[in-house]
């Protein structure tokens, strides 16, 4: 008994920093990160991408995929708050992972990088199918580019493309313009047509394509132009995020360090942009930038400072909320101009643009329309790059009380005067009519 | 005991009462038993089940009193309801008749007054039995008033236990009606003894029984235009008196004053068309008092012929020119659609498919006249006749009110209850009329036997008498015999009464009763079960969606918001809901989470054989739906014109979301022995899609015989949206709409042909590897790769009407799946 006492202690002890540094609402930046490699190897030869994020202080924990005793959670509690699969041709997971549990482990609010490359197993396919990306049917498929290819030593077959094609938001690639090239050499995927969560953000140039390059092309490619996406990523209704791409190597120490001519360029870059983008990338996808929280959302009365349980029509009310946004080590006041509020029964009554107070504190008053009903606050701030804001606060609106309305209205005057001398007259006239014989 | 009677005789005795303080005693009596009758025979459900409230609208009731008992008269008078007609509200304080509420209230605060630690529940269950005894009481004066009192004995005790009245007033139903019919019937009382009369004093009283009747039901609209057609026939015939002209004048000034002081009428009552002919008749009434003015101060007759003329022309003229001016410029709102359905029984079915819906607002079947009146349905001509015999002001009135109550009843089986006490008078004159003829036949006879055998002398009058002599025999014998079948009718009526109250109108219709295989008696509380577990397991602010019968009782027992309810007072909302429900998921989702909806809640009774359940209502939600929406067509839902839901029915029967719901998982249970797994016991039919899958909802709780089913709408997908297809369920051997069943036959086109194709299609998303292509594969073989997939879209196109398929991406799929190559080009358009 006394063992599992020391034992147990010992896992708490050995637990409890992991519990703590965990990922919440409160530090939404991952801490712990699994790696899921098909070879150890990976591991050194993309040492530079793995170091970056264990500088930035990252709990990295490497697995092979066919580790029988990899699990994403036990317990009900997940071990990791981020997972990396740099492993594009597992067949199988080892131990309890498989599609579905990778899929609930986003669907918890968990990020997810994957990387695949030529020849990636069903398996890997299939976690991106789940999270809106079809890579080439084509196993031995590659995205080529005669025009917009990397200029190397050998003439080669055009599969190292150096793209540019950057998504153009900052809170995704970062504020500082990413001005090489990016090196990319692998399968290319399409975004499902349906799912508007994915995006684009370093897509193919219009002239590549995606065929075997050692077969000849018999039949038009499938995927061909802009169309091919080469990097993308989804950030899902709870917020968490994916990054996608088909290319193992262009996070390797190689295709950081090497330098970069695009053809039909004649600037030489020394180092590829591809440290910086996919850095930068990371950044994002860590959920050191872009986070958003609200809190405090209050609305009163202009002249009361408590909330009531219902508003009148015609009442004068403010309305305010706090808006935070994550810098990667604390909240920091988040600051424009666009975000609105509704107030929303089936259809916005009102719709407001909150001001700010250059502090976090937006607040807007407003009057309750003539309209009684149940209505909400609603908040919906979707900004490219930033978690999606969603805030809805129901309020009933409730007609005048019986009480409310005025007591005397002028243009009534002539029918009390009327009521009233009716009343009198009527008074008179018994009289007379009962006692003047 | 048994000395009882011989001691109470003796106790007579002692106290030497004179006939008619015997008569009195008995009288009193009487009505002491007849008032308790009354009570207790509405107990059964009490005993039966529990104390508790009844089916649908008395749980608003019951929920409007206890806000009352809670917040105070101001709060309730300003009552503003977010938990209804979600997002809109409902001021309810201003919607309803407040009269129940404030008089359960009242009896409340007297027996807490009086000490007697009560529930409010216990009240507002006994309200109605309790009034349903002051109507034998008014009843019987009623019955003195215009015939004598062995009339108004009777009218009490056939009152007191007539099913007509019972149905809608047995312990536990606390509705509106439970207190109307009191008024009703005191009004009437009061208002035929003010014009009997021609007191002040009754006159007013009789405005206040009408404006308690205004405060407890919309039925005073009967009233207020029962009242002058009343005083229009008897101006016709002559009857105009100085009587007449106080009772109405103050009845109707004081009444309309009095009824303008309840919000829900406020100013209808001089505006709406329904109340222009209570307006009308105090004109006239006015024009005929001048009139009465004139003619005693003109003496020339001639003169006055021509005066009258003029004026009756002028009079009329004048009233004709303003109701036409205020209906023109819309001050005077014409009638409803509830008062055009009275008139003309066939305009709802036409027009307001939402009252027609309803099935206490269906036409009356004569067998119900036959179940709620028994013999009073004979007896009721003969009163009429006995009332025609003897007219006056009095019978007049009551004749009126058995006539148009009669002809109302007809027209709607919930207006039975307004004809029972009318044909209860009317019945109670027959009875009493015929009973006192029949006695003092009885007991003349005796006399006139007794005087024929002491003077027994000859001459003509002698042999007259002695002729009276020979007939005695059998006119006693027959008065006998027809007396004796009386008390037999009477009996009866009696025995009737009682087997119809205990055994159809005491349940409660919210825990159902059967008897088991062996006689036991099976309980069904699954509506309390779900409600409770609505109460205890959803957010405080959850919104349940159901159809709107189920509202009052959502919001009263499960506290939860209801998006519609048993208040119909919004067409459009209840149509949306009614379109939800007919439409397939993926619509149907659209709708669900504009409305904010979390939970679907649906009332199936295919595992009970539950037959008032959501799949027999759902043609209403068709009509009512399309009635606003005209995207929902009923025909869509129809086979031939026949509502089916096995393998026959229509596809879009099948795929809607109504169907879902019910059906969900069913197809898996067996219900009966040796029949089908999905064996409906309700329709007695196997179900035509048993693979019910479901995407945006999910099941949140059934209750223990799956009554009610309650839905939890899931959140949008997190990740992306999942565009799968409705599938289409078809069948081997279904009959299409041109006309031919699905055979196979290979080689050529015949897009009739591929129907086993259509299931396929259905699937494809689903499920392809398991999907048994064969035989559709071998159905298209012989046609070219291109053919194939013009044929297999044509058959789509022209088989299944209205369905919502990505045809060409299933198509391309299926056709992969035979080994064909499809033309990527190839679009099956829509």
């Amino acid at each position: 008994m006394g063992k599992f006492w020391v034992i147990f202690v010992a896992s708490i002890s050995i637990l409890l920093p992991f519990l703590c540094n965990s990922f919440s609402p409160e530090t939404p930046t991952d801490r712990r990160v699994l790696v899921l490699l098909d070879d150890f190897a990976v591991k050194s030869s993309h040492s530079s991408y793995f170091n970056s994020l264990k500088l930035r202080g990252f709990d990295l924990d490497f697995k092979l995929a066919d580790d029988p005793k990899i699990a994403l959670q036990r317990y009900g509690q997940y071990l990791y708050d981020a997972l990396i699969l740099f492993c594009p041709s597992v067949e199988r997971f080892g131990g309890s992972v498989d599609v579905a549990a990778i899929i609930n482990f986003v669907d918890s609010g968990h990020d997810l990088i994957i990387a695949a490359d030529v020849n990636a197993s069903d398996l890997i396919r299939e976690v991106a199918t789940e999270c809106g990306v079809d890579f080439d049917e084509d196993p031995s498929a590659m995205v080529i580019d005669h025009t917009g290819y990397a200029v190397s030593e050998t003439e080669g077959d055009h599969t190292l493309i150096a793209s540019d094609d950057f998504i153009k938001s900052d809170v995704i690639i970062g504020s500082k313009k990413i001005e090489v090239p990016v090196l990319f050499q692998g399968i290319g995927h399409s975004l499902n047509p349906v799912n508007s969560l994915v995006l684009k953000v370093l897509s193919a140039s219009p002239s590549a394509y995606s065929a075997n390059p050692l077969s000849k092309l018999s039949t038009p490619a499938s995927l061909t132009g802009s169309a091919i996406s080469l990097v993308s990523v989804v950030q899902a209704r709870n917020n968490a995020r994916i990054l996608i791409t088909g290319s193992l190597s262009m996070f390797s120490n190689r295709f950081f360090r090497s330098g970069v001519q695009k053809s039909g360029s004649s600037t030489k870059y020394e180092k590829s942009g591809n440290e910086q983008f996919l850095t930068e990338l990371s950044k994002w996808i860590f959920h050191e930038r872009g986070h958003l929280k609200a809190v405090n959302v209050k609305h009163h009365k202009v002249v009361e400072t408590d909330e009531p349980a219902l508003y009148r029509i015609n009442d004068e009310l403010e309305y305010s909320v706090e808006i935070y946004e994550w810098s990667g080590t604390s909240w920091e006041p988040y600051i424009t101009d666009d975000v609105q509020v509704q107030f929303y029964m089936m259809s916005p009554y009102i719709l407001k643009t909150l001001s700010n107070d250059k502090k976090g504190l937006y607040s807007a008053s407003f009057k309750v329309p003539d309209v009684y009903g149940v209505f909400q606050f609603k908040v919906e701030y979707q900004k490219l790059g930033y978690t999606s804001l969603s805030l809805s606060k129901q309020i009933p609106v409730r007609p005048y009380r019986h009480n409310e309305y005025e007591r005397f209205i002028p243009t009534a005057y002539p029918y009390y005067g009327a009521a009233f001398s009716t009343m009198a007259g009527f008074f008179i006239f018994s009289f007379v009519h009962l006692y003047n014989k | 005991m048994a000395t009882m009677p011989a001691s109470a005789s003796d106790l007579l005795k002692s106290f030497k009462l004179k006939t008619k303080q015997q008569e009195l005693l008995i009288r009193v009596s009487i009505l002491c038993l007849v008032y308790i009758l009354a009570f207790i025979t509405r107990l059964f459900s009490v005993l039966r089940y529990e104390s508790m409230i009844h089916e649908f609208d008395p749980y608003f009731n019951y929920r409007t009193t206890l806000y009352l008992t809670e917040n105070g008269f101001y709060d309730f008078w300003n009552w503003f309801d977010y938990e209804s007609w979600y997002p809109l509200g409902r001021i309810v304080g201003g919607t309803l008749y407040p009269g129940l509420m404030v008089t359960a209230v009242l009896i409340y605060r007297i027996l807490r007054f009086l000490r007697f630690a009560v529930h409010i529940r216990e009240v507002c269950v006994l309200t109605a039995p309790f009034f349903a005894s002051n109507t034998t009481l008014v009843a019987y004066f009623f019955g003195k008033e215009i015939w004598d009192s062995g009339a108004g004995l009777v009218a009490a005790i056939l009152i007191a236990i007539c099913p007509g009245y019972i149905s809608r007033s047995v312990a536990g139903s606390y509705d509106n009606e439970g207190v109307a019919i009191f008024a009703l019937l005191f009004t009437f009382y009061v208002f035929v003894k003010a014009v009997n009369t021609g007191s002040l004093a009754w006159s007013l009283a009789s405005a206040f029984g009408y404006f308690y009747m205004v405060s407890a039901w919309g039925g005073y609209v009967f009233i207020i235009n029962l009242i002058p057609l009343y005083v229009l026939v008897l101006l016709i015939t002559g009857r105009y008196s100085m009587r007449l002209y106080v009772a109405y004048n103050c009845m109707y000034i004081l009444g309309m004053l009095l009824a303008m002081q309840i919000r829900f009428v406020g100013f209808q009552h001089v505006q709406s068309g329904e109340h222009m002919a209570v307006m009308g008749v105090f004109f006239l009434m006015q024009v005929f008092y001048f009139l009465d003015w004139v003619k005693h101060m003109l003496s020339d007759t001639k003169l006055f012929q021509a005066f009258l003329r003029i004026t009756v022309t002028c009079a009329v003229a004048v009233g004709g020119i303003a109701l036409g001016l205020g209906m023109v410029s819309g001050y005077i709102s014409p009638w409803t659609g509830r008062f055009y359905s009275l008139l003309d029984p066939t305009y709802a079915k036409d027009h307001i498919p939402i009252i027609a819906s309803v099935s206490e607002h269906q036409p009356t079947a004569w067998s119900s006249f036959m179940f709620d009146f028994h013999i009073l349905l004979f007896l009721f001509p003969a009163g009429l006749y006995f009332c025609f015999k003897r007219l006056s002001d009095a019978t007049i009135f009551i004749v009126m009110y058995g006539l148009t109550s009669m002809y109302f009843a007809g027209v709607m089986v919930r207006l039975i209850l307004v004809a029972t006490p009318a044909v209860c008078l009317i019945s109670a004159i027959a009875v009493s009329a015929t009973v006192k003829n029949l006695t003092v036949l009885l007991r003349s006879k005796n006399k006139v036997v007794q005087t024929g055998s002491t003077k027994g002398s000859g001459g003509s009058k002698s042999s007259s008498k002695a002729l009276l002599d020979q007939s005695q025999p059998f006119q006693k014998n027959g008065a006998i015999a027809l007396l004796f079948g009386a008390f037999y009718l009477l009996s009866r009526y009696a025995t009737h009464c009682t087997w119809v109250t205990s055994e159809a109108y005491s349940s409660p219709s919210i825990v159902l009763a059967a008897r088991g295989a062996h006689g036991n008696r099976v309980i069904f509380d699954d509506y309390r079960e779900a409600y409770f577990w609505l109460r205890q397991n959803t957010p405080q602010d959850a919104k349940v969606m159901s159809w709107w019968d189920y509202g009052y009782q959502i919001t009263a027992m499960g506290n939860r918001t209801v998006i519609v309810d048993n208040n119909t007072w919004n067409n459009t909302h209840i149509a949306t809901v009614g379109r939800a429900m007919s439409s397939y998921e993926d619509e149907a989702i659209e709708i669900i989470r504009s409305l904010d909806v979390d939970y679907v809640l649906v009332v199936f009774g295919g595992v009970t054989g539950y037959s008032s359940d959501d799949i027999n209502k759902f043609l209403w939600m068709v009509r009512i739906g399309g009635g606003v929406f005209p995207v929902i067509k009923e025909p869509d839902y129809l086979v031939n014109g026949e509502y089916r839901v096995d393998k026959g029915a229509a596809p879009k029967m099948l795929n809607c979301l109504m169907y879902k719901l019910c059906y969900y998982r069913f197809g898996e249970m067996l219900t009966e022995y040796g029949k089908p797994p999905g064996y409906d016991r309700a329709r007695g039919v196997e179900i035509g899609n048993k693979d019910v899958k479901l995407e945006h909802l999910e099941e949140a709780f059934t209750t223990s015989n799956w009554i009610v089913r309650i839905y939890r709408v899931k959140p949008p997908n997190n990740r992306c949206p999942h565009n799968v297809e409705t599938p289409v369920v078809t069948h081997l051997g279904d009959v299409f709409p041109n006309g031919s069943n699905i055979h196979g036959q290979s080689g050529t086109c015949n897009p009739q042909n591929l129907g086993v194709c259509l299931d396929l299609l259905g699937l494809v998303d689903v499920n392809l590897g398991n999907a048994p292509t064969k035989p559709c594969c071998s159905l298209i073989e012989g046609l070219v790769d291109l053919e194939g997939a013009v044929c297999l879209c044509t058959a789509v196109r022209a088989n299944v009407l209205g369905i919502h398929i990505n045809l060409s991406i299933s198509l391309s799929l299926l056709l992969r799946n035979c080994e064909r190559k499809v033309a990527t080009e190839y679009i099956c358009g829509p």
